[in-house]
């Protein structure tokens, strides 16, 4: 096990080194660092000394090779240095940010999964029916709606004319759970058609293999196969899923967290978009990455609880 | 005569697949007495598996269902009960083991648990009581190290070893009648011999009556009682497994003594039956095996042929069971109108 | 010039639905999608929007500085008015005083007065082109990826395996907020930037198909007679892989124009000007809020996008069931 976890880390590097160097070619070849500063300083005709501050500023000024080399380091020890426009250190943000993204972020993922999941253990319940039928369609029709109307709709719905939670906004305690309500919702229904049909057909999928007729013909009921055999089965493929989800749980869902004011890391990536703040946006495509990359090995261990047959060589 | 145990009446079960209706079991009948051995032979894809599937009511629905029929277990017509009454009557009165030991099992419980659901789930609990039985079947069925067994998955058993396992589930709540699906088909020659003495032994022990699919006349010949030979849907033919073996009367099943590979023919080609079994949306219209009948006369091909009883070959009647078969051959009138003597096949019982 | 692209796009489309249907494997899967109303009125939606997208590509300049107007300027474009304006209403609403609008307009005005549903017209190339455009560079860079990985094996499928899997290390919003922040916005920077993104699942599975196939016999004997590696990806194992093409792009489609406008939300879509259903719902983000509340706006487009992904997606599992029996999920 230990062993396991040893070398997928070693398997981790040359993937990270991978992700280095396309965010590298990506933020210093492509971009000409004149171009930045350019847009950066505030002065509308910014003078050649200016300029040149502020590359020697943010380290852009060194040849390339020099700045890969340090572009590496920091990514790789994790110093990702000072924000490019308010010059704050990006670990002050990040530790700003995280609490609010984890509190509202991990609150809808398992409100999410909890109602999926039963959700699509009913729909397969009453296969071939027409709540099947209905409920299939009806996943296809969510499924087929931009998030950006769930988060409008939503805020106006829940918000404005119901009142169940305020609009916007955040405040740490106890009270995060009330502004955790709407993020929630909206989470809730804008994943709810994909996973509860990719769900159903992970279920459906075992209920014709044969161990389900064994259990029947012991005289099983159709809710012990249903929820013991069948359940137990599928989650190999559903925690699959759920990793993709990882990254998201501390990086917030973007949308959702700018959308309503939440200051957790959501924001803060949607506030360095719209500053052209490359080096944020650069720590945070790595931090993603780590976090997939962290899930990925958190997934393949929790197979070995699910499935015995998994052994982590 | 007293009440069978099992007494299937017409049993018929349709498909409805994108071809059309597939008449997979097409008025099936059959009784097994208690303590009795019934062995239904035929080919792949002749309609014996969904024969056992439907006294289960198993049939892999909605595709599948049961067109009409019916299925008398101690005098009580199955098809009459509810979902929960069925539920009831499976691994508790009818024990059932299947074909693919190696996927039958779920594979992420262990046979502890699942060997004591089958009790759990007729309300004998889990307690300390179901674990000692749980132990004594997998004594019972042959199995080493019962203890350790119970906590192991079945991944780390052999093929052998899981049949035997579903073996012990099938007979963990002393069932009146087991039904084996091709139990020993997916397994080594060997360890088929084990199986098979096992069911038998395990036969007298509970005093219950098999129903035992195959399609290897070798099996039959070993276990069975009675033969009921099953083709496209049909049976073709019944009779105790001794008059089968002396005197085979149908040309299917004298067709499936010649092309089974013996002793005496070492050397020679192997015979095999001509084609392959018609499609299930579309069986011959008279009788079905008249296109790969060595015997087929015209009258084959434009009349059913009707299942009759038949007289008994031999001094020795023993027990209640009589001799049928669906063939032309037989019948006091349409065998006269065959216009040439049968050019006689092989026959090695 | 520019209207020579659309007119050869389309001309293509039909050449190569004529070559299909003269196979017969490809008949038989048309015949059953054809079998299927849900798929047939899919087909007819999305036609009606390839349509609208085709008008809108083709145009042509009034005089030396007049702007190039397409053919749905031209039927739809309408006076500006004030501001916003409730449908078929005759004056404008969200001023102090009420004035008297230009024309009337089916689903009302926006905050600067354009037509909304002009507006939402506009929207369908924007769609069309970014799911058309962005297929058409990721999926030959995933088959050709993915079959060269599956056929040679060994060097050549470490390192095509090592450049998804970085690729798909990085989640995949944070790579297309990178890229498109350098590349800057713009529809083609768009397409180029959710190709990168896109094909990597698509080459992930016909790796996986073109392993299996490798070892199929119909390859075997192919290759021991002597036929070079790439007319076997070329004329055997590539028509056995477009089934699953086509079901992953139609099903890719949508998520494509769903993507636009999560984009547009993080100013990362379209430039303003150009018609786009994301920028259109980003832009009536606060008009709930309005008294009156500004509704028309929110709801042409986002049901102009809903029904277009909707189409997609019943068609992507009309042709799954039909193409691909084994993954019928029911």
């Amino acid at each position: 096990m230990l062993r396991y976890v040893v070398r997928r880390v070693l398997y981790a590097i040359p993937i990270l080194f991978g992700v280095s160097l396309i965010t590298f070619v990506l933020f210093y070849a492509t971009v000409s660092p004149e171009q930045m500063a350019r847009s950066k300083l505030s002065a509308r005709n910014p003078t050649p000394e200016q300029i040149q501050d502020w590359l020697k500023q943010h380290g852009y000024d060194k040849p390339l090779h020099v700045q890969f080399r340090k572009h590496m380091a920091e990514l790789l020890l994790l110093r990702f240095g000072n924000s490019d426009t308010t010059g704050e250190p990006i670990w002050q943000m990040i530790r700003n940010g995280v609490g609010p993204s984890a509190v509202v972020a991990s609150l809808s993922f398992f409100a999410l999964l909890i109602v999926t999941i039963s959700l699509a253990l009913a729909v397969a319940y009453y296969r071939g029916t027409y709540v099947d039928l209905w409920g299939t369609f009806l996943c296809v029709i969510l499924m087929s709606i931009t998030v950006l109307v769930y988060l409008i709709a939503g805020q106006y719905l829940f918000g404005k004319v119901l009142k169940y939670a305020p609009l916007a906004g955040y405040r740490p305690g106890l009270d995060a759970a009330r502004f955790a309500v709407l993020p929630l919702i909206v989470a809730l229904f804008s994943r709810l058609g994909a996973n509860v049909r990719f769900y159903r057909t992970v279920m459906l999928e075992e209920m014709h293999q044969d161990y389900v007729r064994t259990a029947r013909a012991k005289g099983v009921s159709e809710r012990g196969v249903l929820f013991q055999h069948v359940l137990k089965n599928a989650a190999t493929p559903i925690l699959t899923s759920v990793v993709l989800a990882i990254p998201f749980l501390l990086m917030g869902s973007l949308l959702t967290e700018s959308f309503f004011a939440i200051p957790g890391l959501g924001t803060m990536l949607v506030d360095a978009i719209t500053n052209q703040d490359f080096a944020v946006v650069r720590a945070m495509v790595f931090l993603g990455t780590i976090l997939y990359i962290i899930g990925a090995i958190l997934t393949d261990i929790s197979y070995t609880l699910v499935d015995p047959r998994v052994r982590l060589e | 005569m007293t009440e069978p145990l099992l007494r299937v009446e017409d049993l018929r079960t349709y498909f409805d697949t994108p071809a059309g209706t597939a008449r997979a079991v097409d008025g099936v009948s059959f009784s097994i007495a208690p303590g009795e051995t019934l062995a239904l032979v035929g080919e792949s894809g002749c309609g014996k598996s969904m024969t056992a599937l439907s006294i289960l009511q198993l049939v892999p629905e909605p595709a599948g269902y049961i067109a009409g029929g019916h299925v008398y277990f101690q005098g009580v017509d199955l098809l009459d009960y509810t979902w929960e009454e069925m539920r009831r009557v499976r691994g508790a009165d009818i024990g059932m083991i299947f074909q693919e030991p190696m996927t039958s099992l779920n594979p992420v419980f262990t046979i502890g648990w699942q060997l004591m659901e089958a009790m759990a789930v007729h309300g004998k609990g889990r307690g300390p009581d179901t674990r000692r039985r749980a132990v004594e079947l997998l004594t019972r069925v042959g199995l080493p190290e019962p203890e350790r067994l119970l906590r192991q998955y079945p991944h780390e058993l052999s093929g052998g070893m899981r049949q035997r396992v579903m073996i012990a589930m099938a007979l963990a709540n002393n069932p009146k009648l087991l039904i084996a699906d091709e139990p020993t088909t997916a397994l080594d020659v060997t360890v088929q011999k084990q199986i098979l003495e096992l069911i038998r032994e395990l036969q007298q022990d509970f005093g219950m009556a098999v129903l035992l699919i195959t399609h290897d006349l070798g099996i039959v010949a070993e276990v069975s009682d009675t033969v009921a030979v099953m083709y496209a849907g049909q049976i073709v033919e019944y009779a105790t497994t001794r008059d089968l073996f002396r005197a085979p009367a149908h040309p299917y099943t004298r067709a499936l003594f010649a092309s089974r590979p013996s002793r005496d023919q070492r050397g020679r080609d192997l015979i095999t039956i001509e084609g392959i079994v018609p499609q299930a949306t579309a069986w011959p219209p008279a009788c079905r095996f008249a296109p790969r009948c060595p015997e087929r006369w015209p009258a084959c091909e434009n009349v059913a042929p009707v299942y009759q009883k038949l007289a008994s070959p031999g001094e020795d009647q023993t027990g209640p069971a009589e001799r049928g078969v669906r063939c032309h051959l037989y019948h006091p009138e349409l065998a006269r109108t065959r216009p040439e003597q049968p050019a006689t096949l092989e026959v090695h019982p | 010039m520019s209207n020579l692209i659309p007119v050869l796009v389309v001309v293509l489309m039909i050449w190569t639905y004529c070559r299909m249907r003269q196979q017969p494997l490809w008949a038989e899967a048309f015949r059953r999608v054809r079998q299927r109303r849900v798929a047939m009125a899919s087909v007819v939606v999305i036609g009606i929007y390839g349509g609208i997208a085709f008008l809108d590509s083709i145009g042509w300049q009034d005089g030396r500085n007049e702007p190039r107007k397409t053919i749905i300027d031209r039927l739809f474009q309408k006076p500006k008015e004030r501001t916003y304006s409730a449908p078929l209403a005759t004056v404008t609403t969200g001023e102090p005083t009420p004035h008297p609008l230009l024309g009337r307009h089916l689903l009302g005005t926006d905050g600067v007065g354009e037509d909304v549903l002009y507006l939402t017209l506009k929207g369908c190339r924007t769609a069309i082109v970014l799911g058309g455009l962005t297929s058409l560079i990721a999926t030959p860079l995933a088959l050709l990826f993915g079959m060269l990985a599956g056929y040679f094996g060994k060097r050549v499928d470490d390192a095509v395996q090592y450049l998804y899997t970085v690729l798909d290390s990085i989640p995949s919003i944070l790579l297309l907020i990178s890229l498109l922040m350098v590349l800057g916005r713009g529809l083609d920077k768009m397409c180029i930037a959710l190709g990168v993104t896109s094909w990597v699942s698509l080459c992930r599975l016909t790796r996986g198909e073109t392993l299996r196939h490798r070892e199929r016999e119909y390859v075997r004997a192919a290759r021991a007679l002597g036929v070079s590696p790439i007319r076997i990806l070329y004329r055997h194992i590539l028509p056995n892989l477009m089934p699953l093409v086509i079901i992953s792009v139609t099903l890719g489609f949508s998520g494509l124009v769903l993507a636009e406008a999560v984009l547009s939300y993080l100013q990362l879509g379209v430039e303003p000007g150009v018609g786009s259903w994301g920028n259109m719902i980003d832009g009536a983000r606060s008009e709930l809020a309005r008294e009156p509340i500004i509704w028309w706006n929110l709801t042409a487009a986002s049901t102009a996008l809903f029904v277009l992904v909707l189409a997609l997606n019943l068609l992507g599992d009309a042709l799954r069931d039909a193409i691909d029996p084994r993954l019928r999920s029911s």
